[in-house]
Parts: C-alpha cells; sequence; structure tokens
C-alpha cells in the first residue's frame, strides 16, 4: 500500500461522493458563534433544520463583552451587540444545537472550548465558522473554516464540497531557545513563507521543535496557519495528545477510549508519504518576533530594526512596506525596541490558553504595568485554573486588568476596541488596518512579550527582563 | 443564486496587494443583516471618514462608482471568513474580481453567491489595470462559457476555472441541491461510519 499523509488519511474517510475532482465530505463537529446568524437566517429562509444538531457546537464568544458579566446577556449595555448574544442563543435552541452560551461557566472562544471539552479529536473533519478553525488541526484532525454559504449547507446536510488541497510539510528543527515560545515559532514561519505562502495547501508541521511543543502551543501554531493563506494546519497525533484528551468530558472512556486510541495512532502520516512541498526552518535560530507592518508576514526578530525601505530593490514592495509603515506610523529603520506602545493585550484563540496567561505571569511578576495591560482569558475554564493558580494575583499586583473570557481585543466587535491610533502589543493573529479598531495599529507578539511590553512601555526582548 | 454567463462593464483598479476581509467588511459591520446597507460597507474605513464623509477613494467617485469588476492584485480576500466580505461587494455591485491570486475562503464565498473569480498572471493583471488608470471608466468584458476576458485595448486572457465551479456559476447552482443528490450515499455512508464509534455521536453525551 502506498504510503500516505495524514491529510490522505482523514481526507480518504470522509468522502461520501465526487464530481468531477469535487468531494462531497462528511462532517464530523461544526463549530459556530454568534456571527453565524447569517447562515442561520438562509437556513431559516430555506426552511431547512439543522441535520445533525448533536454535532454543532454553539459558541458566544466573539460579542460577549469582558466585564461586568454577572448581569449575563441582560447586562450587555450596546443593543446591538446583547441582540447579537440573544439570537446566537435563540438558534441554538430553536435548532437543538449544544451551545456554550454567556453564563455558562464553560463559556469561551470556539477554539478553545472545544479541545478544552474533548469535542476536538484526532481524525475528525471540522469545520468552523470562523478561519481560525484551523488551529483544531493540533489534534491531528482536518479543520478549517468557512463562510456562511458553507456553514448553513454543513449545517443542513453534515456535508461539504471541498476540492483536495495541496500538501505543504514545515518542519520545524532543533530546540527553541530561550524565552521562544510557540507564536514566535508561528510568525518565524509566516514571515518565511509569506502570507500566502500556503495558499491552497494543508500544512503539516513536524521536527523537534514541534513535537515537543504542549497541545497549548501546538494549537497556537495550527491556528495562524491561516494567516500562511493556507486551508488548514495540522500536527500528527502522540502521546502528548493523547495525555491532553484522557479525561476530558466528551473524550471516549474505558473500552471506548482503547478503541479510539488504536485508530488515533494510525493517523500519522506513513514513513516515505510525498507531500507536494516542503520548508524547513531551523527552530534553534528563532528569536521573539513582532510584527511592525499590517499583516502577520510582516515581522522580525525584536532585536532588528523596521525594514529600511530605500534598501527595498522592488519598487512594488517598497511601495508596499512605505504604506504599511505609513499607517503604522513608524520610521523606515528604526529599531523594533524604540516602537513604544499604548496598550497591550494577552488574549484571543491564538494565546489565551492556560500555559500563555503562565508564560505572561512569569514576566509580570517582575514588574508593574505602566500601560493599560488587559489578560482576557480563552473561556471560563482557563479562568477557574489561573485563579486557582494564583495568576490572576500576580496579574493585579503588577497592574494588569484580569477580564471575562471572550474574543475582546482580537476581533474587536464586543465594545472593546483600539482608538484611532493607539498602538498594541497584541497576543492575537492579525496586524490587518482597522483590526482592533478603526485607526488601531498592532503588534503582534508572544505572551511573554506583550507582557513585557507591559512593564516597558516599548517593545522589548523579553529574555533581557527574564534573565535579569 | 443569481447565474454568472457574461458581463461587460466599468472595471476599477485596486494595486494593493493582500487586501484582507478587514477591508472590504470591518468587523463592525458583520452584524449587519444583508442587505443595500452593504454597499457603504465596502471598503469603508478606506472610503468614509469617522462622520461619514468621503475619503478620497476610487471606489467614491465616477465612473468608478459604477464599476461592477475589480482588477486586484496577488492574494486577494485573506484572512477572516467573514462572508459579509462578498456581500459588501455584491451589493456594491461587483460581479467580477480578477486577481493573481485569491486566499481560498475567500474565494469560495464568492462562488457561493455568484460572484466570478479569475486568475490571471502578476503581468496581465498589472497590465490591465494599467490601462484602467489611463483611461478611467473603459469597460472589460469577461465571458465565462470561453473562459475568457477581454480587456480595454480589446486583448483577449484566457483564464482557468474548475469545471464544477463553472457550471455552478453559469446555471446559478445551488449547492443544497446539488447534495440532495446523494442523500441515500449519504445515509449509508454515516450508517457505516458512525459504526463502532459511539462515543463520537451518542446520545447524552454532557
Amino acid at each position: 500500500m502506498a504510503a500516505k499523509t495524514m491529510l490522505e488519511k482523514i481526507w480518504g474517510r470522509h468522502v461520501v461522493a465526487e464530481e468531477e475532482g469535487e468531494l462531497l465530505l462528511y462532517v464530523d463537529r461544526t463549530l459556530i458563534h454568534e456571527g453565524s446568524s447569517h447562515a442561520f437566517a438562509v437556513l431559516d429562509q430555506r426552511q431547512r433544520k439543522v441535520a445533525r444538531p448533536r454535532q454543532v457546537f454553539a459558541h458566544a464568544d466573539h460579542y460577549v463583552p469582558t466585564t461586568g458579566r454577572d448581569r449575563g446577556v441582560e447586562g450587555i449595555g450596546n443593543i446591538e451587540i446583547r441582540n447579537m448574544v440573544k439570537l446566537l442563543h435563540a438558534n441554538a435552541s430553536k435548532h437543538g444545537v449544544t451551545l456554550f452560551g454567556i453564563d455558562d461557566p464553560r463559556q469561551g472562544i470556539l477554539h478553545i472550548v472545544p479541545p478544552e471539552q474533548g469535542i476536538t479529536q484526532p481524525g475528525l473533519l471540522i469545520v468552523g465558522a470562523d478561519s481560525h478553525t484551523s488551529t483544531h488541526g493540533a489534534f491531528g484532525s482536518l479543520a478549517f473554516g468557512a463562510g456562511a454559504s458553507e456553514v448553513m449547507h454543513v449545517m443542513a446536510t453534515q456535508q461539504l464540497w471541498q476540492r483536495k488541497p495541496a500538501t505543504l510539510r514545515i518542519s520545524v528543527g532543533g530546540t527553541l531557545g530561550f524565552g521562544i515560545s510557540a507564536k514566535d515559532v508561528i510568525l518565524a514561519i509566516i514571515a518565511r513563507i509569506g502570507v500566502d505562502g500556503g495558499a491552497g495547501h494543508v500544512i503539516e508541521y513536524v521536527g523537534m521543535a514541534i513535537t515537543g511543543l504542549s497541545m497549548e502551543g501546538r494549537m497556537t501554531v495550527c491556528n495562524m496557519s491561516i494567516e500562511a493563506g493556507a486551508r488548514a494546519g495540522m500536527i500528527a497525533p502522540d502521546e502528548t495528545t493523547f495525555a491532553y484528551m484522557a479525561g476530558r468530558p466528551y473524550a471516549p472512556k474505558g473500552a471506548d477510549w482503547t478503541r479510539a486510541l488504536e485508530f488515533w495512532k494510525t493517523l500519522p502520516t506513513d514513513p516515505g508519504a510525498a507531500f507536494d512541498n516542503e520548508v524547513s526552518l531551523d527552530g534553534g535560530a528563532i528569536a521573539p518576533m513582532v510584527t511592525w507592518g499590517t499583516n502577520p508576514e510582516q515581522a522580525g526578530p525584536v532585536t532588528g530594526q523596521v525594514p529600511d525601505v530605500r534598501n527595498v530593490g522592488d519598487k512594488n514592495r517598497r511601495a508596499e512596506y512605505e504604506a504599511a509603515l505609513d499607517y503604522m506610523g513608524l520610521k523606515s529603520g528604526m529599531p523594533l525596541q524604540d516602537i513604544k506602545v499604548d496598550r497591550v493585550f494577552i488574549g484571543s484563540c491564538t494565546n489565551s490558553r492556560i500555559e500563555d496567561l503562565r508564560a505572561a505571569a512569569e514576566v509580570a511578576r517582575l514588574g508593574k504595568a505602566i500601560v493599560p495591560a488587559w489578560v482576557v482569558p480563552g473561556s471560563g475554564t482557563v479562568k477557574v485554573q489561573a485563579e486557582k493558580e494564583g495568576l490572576d494575583q500576580i496579574f493585579l499586583a503588577a497592574g494588569f486588568e484580569w477580564r471575562a473570557p471572550g474574543c475582546s481585543l482580537c476581533t474587536a466587535i464586543n465594545g472593546d476596541q483600539l482608538k484611532p491610533g493607539e498602538r498594541c502589543a497584541s497576543t492575537s493573529n492579525r496586524n490587518f488596518r482597522g483590526r482592533q479598531g478603526t485607526g488601531g495599529r498592532t503588534h503582534l507578539v508572544s505572551p511573554a512579550m506583550a507582557a513585557a511590553a507591559a512593564l516597558k512601555g516599548r517593545l522589548t526582548d523579553v529574555r533581557e527582563l527574564l534573565r535579569s | 443564486m443569481q447565474p454568472f454567463t457574461k458581463l461587460t462593464a466599468i472595471a476599477v483598479p485596486i494595486d494593493e496587494p493582500n487586501v484582507d476581509t478587514n477591508q472590504l467588511c470591518p468587523t463592525r459591520f458583520n452584524k449587519v443583516p444583508r442587505g443595500p446597507k452593504h454597499r457603504d460597507i465596502l471598503f469603508h474605513d478606506r472610503r468614509f471618514n469617522a462622520d461619514g464623509s468621503e475619503k478620497e477613494h476610487l471606489l467614491n467617485v465616477e465612473p468608478f462608482k459604477r464599476a461592477q469588476i475589480i482588477v486586484a492584485d496577488r492574494n486577494w480576500g485573506g484572512g477572516s471568513s467573514r462572508e459579509s466580505a462578498v456581500y459588501a461587494l455584491y451589493e456594491f455591485g461587483i460581479r467580477c474580481v480578477i486577481a493573481p491570486s485569491f486566499a481560498d475562503i475567500h474565494s469560495n464565498n464568492c462562488a457561493k453567491n455568484g460572484l466570478l473569480t479569475v486568475v490571471l498572471p502578476d503581468a496581465e493583471c498589472a497590465a490591465i489595470r494599467k490601462q484602467l488608470r489611463e483611461k478611467p471608466g473603459a469597460t472589460i468584458d469577461v465571458d465565462l462559457a470561453a473562459q475568457t476576458v477581454t480587456d480595454a485595448q480589446r486583448q483577449v486572457h484566457r483564464f482557468d476555472i474548475h469545471p464544477v465551479r463553472k457550471k455552478c456559476l453559469l446555471e446559478g447552482l445551488d449547492d443544497i441541491a446539488r447534495t440532495a443528490q446523494y442523500n441515500d450515499r449519504f445515509e449509508a455512508f454515516e450508517a457505516a461510519y458512525k459504526k463502532g464509534r459511539p462515543w463520537l455521536y451518542e446520545a447524552g453525551k454532557p
């Protein structure tokens, strides 16, 4: 039998039908949020029901406020925002899908809650109403985002038409250096291959620097696969994965666990399987990364400078850099560590898991925030765990704000947003113009780097702080 | 879905690469139900000041206000999977975007709404954008059946498109109807697939 990639194995198990190279795939899990109102609207218009409600999981995350949550949905001051949360609750109840609503103690971001609950499992095909659904590939599942029409189709039929993507293997060898996290790895990858470097591909991440990551770190890497334009990102399940899965509420138990484990162990790519493209990086050479521009490929090591546009030979690229620096209010060639920030955001589906908060707290305990700094846990479960570990007290003592779970300042539609011109060191995933609020300026960094920026009021090399 | 067959229309050049869906529809407009409001949502924060007054932008001026085709640069539509970006394009009147490359999800979203995305080589897109800047209001012809774009200088560019996407656009076919043809297969597939995997689907899970 020919050697197969993990993608081929998972893909092959889900094909219901084929039409001239388009395949109708069976979907195991569908993840939705308040923004899925468009999909429900079309479903209603067509008088369709959700085909397999037990396989659809709804999350109140994009629009929920991160303060004043004691009054629940009625406590949301802005009526349009309140209605979005209410609409999700109403649609979930009407269609009988599982809801992690605003009052649920497990409530949180749709890419944080399903792994925590064991809903995300190896070998599954997961479709989400959000591009960062690629996160779930960290478990060895095929997971990708889709727009409202496709999500509506999945809800109506539990299937989706897709063309088979190409495969890209990214190998990160070596051992990550002191103070380097999964966020730095994925930012380094995107800086290398570009925001469209993964277009049309599913990425499989391999190598020691990847397998050495915890599940939290692997999720951070897979999460930002979409920022490289990839359809999805995945990492082979291994002992780290199985240890994480064991005992989760939706994970198999007893004899089912044994059977599941047997299946999961068949998923990794066979030796000798061919990929369409390959890229490799030395994990040991990765420095703490920061973005300076208006997309995630415009990034470099914190020890470096903003590009000097005079040295950019290609005139289109020069124009692109000039436009980015103009929006960002930065001088060509300036040291990245001279960039002062107005605010800090630690949160989002990229970096709001327990390990992220531990890394940020380790830095926060070294000083006091001199700019407003927010910590927004990814879920109620993360929040409770962090409080059990006393992380909230460390943040509060260092002058950080400890808030309630949600997407918050990453999507900036729940009322949390930057003012025009404000500059934020952020652990989120997109530094697009206006992403964190109209006119806002975003520098993407790791949780430790974000905490360091809060203490210094500028972008700074967290390794120096940790060593001192 | 409205079919897409042929189109002769004013085209607007957008020279910027990596135009993400946040630009096409800023996130705060995602909650707006699909409708005519989306016309002004397209590139909103590039086109309008906070007080609603117009900024300098090609889409705010004649003849480009009437454009139905965008000729763009590489990696159009990256980032968020929001379909509201397509609603904004559609309500503005855009029926076709021509670019050297598209982000996968956005390109799918366009197709599901009857909006054609055409991939032409970088140099050809750049040449067409130059024609359009030099002759504002020039029209372009797009013929999906023939898989051709005829530019402002009447030069013909052939493009590739997946046969299924082409058929769906030409006939205005919708996925739900296509999928329904396979209902029997779906039932059989699902029964076999779920066998022996009760932990995934059994009732009464937490």
